[in-house]
């Protein structure tokens, strides 16, 4: 937790005290996907994990918030920590750390059944909390993921009606709902135009302020436009292993390993 | 400039297909063709050999509940009576029992099975219910009368002794032996295998990124089955209902063994009286004259309607329940 105080900004804004990876591993069967990760992400900062296809970048974020469990025959080893807990303890409900660490997908996946209002409030619902005013939440939310004015006076269409890239910001004002500490991003730009790609880079600015964001990303601009850490992930055929973290200013301009130089300027990857 | 633009019409387009396609396309337009074909022979024979009662009999023939023929010595028709009220209220009263029944317990065992059941187990009893499917229904009907008659009677007692006073549930002389409700048990055990694997399929085909979507909100597993599942599936399951519906009120031996027979019209569903259009067919063909098997065939074609009614009515639910699903 040293590294996490040394790094947190001081804003009492922020929701908990950061998140830990320590020793993280994962397996698919037989397959060992992903080798000995530590990371620190500290509270409120964006830290941006980048490498090429494949290097276990999802996979890592997935065992995060225990999602990575829902894979037959997936596995892991080491620890995730949260507000200083370790998430695998036994006698953990996985629900309620999901509840503190939201996730944003690659695909943008509204609920179709359910209204635009009603997707936003759907944490709510399926995880049985009550909030004093909905109605406040919602536009709260919504005004967060920066879609409140395109939405504001059609709250019961159906969410599908929407484009591309609202549906994702629909999906980022879903997550903010249940007022996560943590909220992870896989790759939440890969299918929208760059318009769109803009405004969610946007919304992880300012959401930043609140809250500890992880973004997968394979854009690498992205990685030094929204992030204040970067990680570096590569498989050299073997099991996913970072290489490389440090403020993204660094990485981008003076990275330490040779790798890392040779993905970030575009050599390989 | 603008006139030459008016003039000109979209092309005909056209292709030559190959012979072997040709071939190939009237191979499957034969085996498309011919489920219709079969359809319409039997209907035009069912009419053709039962307008005669259907005329004779008009629009009593569903509304009147007799069922007797009176012949001379020399087999000469002297006076008779056909109507098929009672059977079509007992056909649907069965049935609807049944559907009552076996949703449910339909629903759970497919949301069991997709999403509950280690791997083992649901290919164990994945096997099983396909195999229920496959069961003779002649079995279910000896099974129904040796073995579930008596335990639903006890059952039947219980409903009317403390739902007794919804007419429904009243038993009137008190019989409670052979109802539509132990008919209706029966039915509904045969099929629940429908369902379940119609309910089974669609369910599987819930989209698997809200099902995540679902879960990384932190829901729990039912939570998230009533968020994404059963929103997806809904509409499958009503056609799936209806294909049982239809199963059920076709249904012949099975209702036939364990249903008393009674033309007259009966709503209370625990009464040991009732009737069944498929089982009146087969209690009364075998020693029929050949004027009571015109209406015999009669009988046939109402129940064909009645059941393609259904079919319909079922296709129209799911056009409209689909889309608000998906």
């Amino acid at each position: 937790m040293t590294s996490a105080e040394m790094l947190t900004p001081e804003n009492p804004k922020v929701l908990g005290t950061g998140l830990e990876a320590r020793g993280v591993h994962a397996w698919f069967g037989k397959n060992h996907v992903l080798s000995d990760i530590n990371l620190n992400f500290a509270a409120g900062t964006v830290t941006a994990l980048i490498g090429p296809s494949g290097c276990g970048k999802s996979t890592f974020i997935r065992t995060i918030n225990r999602m990575h469990e829902f894979i037959p025959t997936a596995a892991m080893a080491g620890e995730v920590f949260l507000d200083g807990k370790d998430v695998y303890a036994s006698g953990t409900d996985v629900t309620k750390i999901r509840l503190k660490i939201g996730m944003v997908f690659q695909k943008p996946n509204p609920f179709p059944s359910m209204t635009i209002g009603e997707n936003v409030l759907s944490g709510l619902k399926l995880a049985q909390l009550k909030v004093p005013n909905k109605d406040d939440l919602l536009e709260e939310c919504l005004t967060r993921a920066g879609l409140w004015k395109e939405v504001k006076d059609r709250l019961s269409a159906h969410g599908g009606s929407l484009s591309g890239g609202q549906q994702q910001r629909l999906c980022i004002a879903r997550s903010l709902a249940v007022a996560p500490q943590v909220l992870l991003m896989d790759e939440p730009c890969s299918a929208l135009d760059p318009g769109s790609t803009l405004r969610i880079e946007e919304t992880i600015r300012e959401l930043s302020d609140s809250m500890t964001i992880v973004i997968v990303t394979h854009n690498m601009q992205q990685a030094a436009r929204v992030s204040d850490y970067t990680a570096f992930f590569l498989s050299d055929g073997g099991p996913g292993e970072m290489i490389e973290t440090a403020p993204t200013s660094e990485i981008f301009s003076r990275p330490k390993d040779k790798r890392t130089e040779d993905y970030v300027t575009g050599r390989f990857g | 400039m603008s006139s030459a633009v008016e003039q000109v019409t979209p092309r005909e387009i056209t292709t030559e297909p190959r012979r072997s396609d040709r071939v190939f396309r009237g191979i499957v337009t034969a085996g498309g063709f011919s489920s219709l074909l079969i359809l319409g022979l039997i209907t035009a024979f069912l009419g053709y050999r039962g307008f005669e009662v259907i005329l004779e009999e008009g629009f009593g023939f569903i509304t009147n509940s007799d069922w007797s023929i009176t012949t001379d010595e020399a087999g000469n028709v002297v006076e008779s009576n056909f109507g098929l009220a009672a059977m079509l209220v007992g056909t649907i009263l069965c049935a609807f029992i049944a559907v009552i029944i076996a949703v449910p317990i339909s629903v759970f065992s497919a949301l069991f099975l997709n999403f509950y059941a280690p791997n083992w187990l649901k290919r164990i009893l994945i096997a099983i219910i396909d195999l229920m499917a496959a069961f003779p229904s002649i079995l279910f009907g000896i099974w129904g009368f040796l073995v579930l008659m008596p335990s639903v009677e006890y059952w039947a007692k219980l409903i009317n002794k403390y739902l007794g006073f919804i007419p429904l549930f009243e038993v009137k002389p008190y019989f409670v032996t052979r109802s539509p409700f132990v008919a209706g048990v029966v039915l509904a055990i045969m099929i629940i295998p429908i369902i379940t694997s119609v309910s089974r399929e669609v369910f599987a085909q819930a989209p698997l990124d809200r099902i995540q979507a679902a879960y990384a909100l932190g829901a729990t597993r039912w939570a998230m089955i009533k968020a994404v599942v059963i929103p997806h599936g809904r509409s499958g399951v009503i056609g799936g209902a209806m294909l049982g519906l239809g199963r059920a009120m076709g249904e012949t031996v099975a209702v036939f063994t364990v249903l008393n027979i009674v033309f007259q019209v009966n709503w209370h569903v625990l009464l040991g009286a009732g009737g069944n259009v498929a089982s009146l067919i087969i209690l009364k063909f075998g020693d029929a004259s050949p004027y009571e098997i015109k209406a015999l065939m009669a009988a046939g074609l109402v129940l064909f309607v009645m059941t393609l009614g259904v079919n319909a009515l079922a296709d129209f639910i799911v056009k409209r329940t689909g889309k608000s699903g998906r």
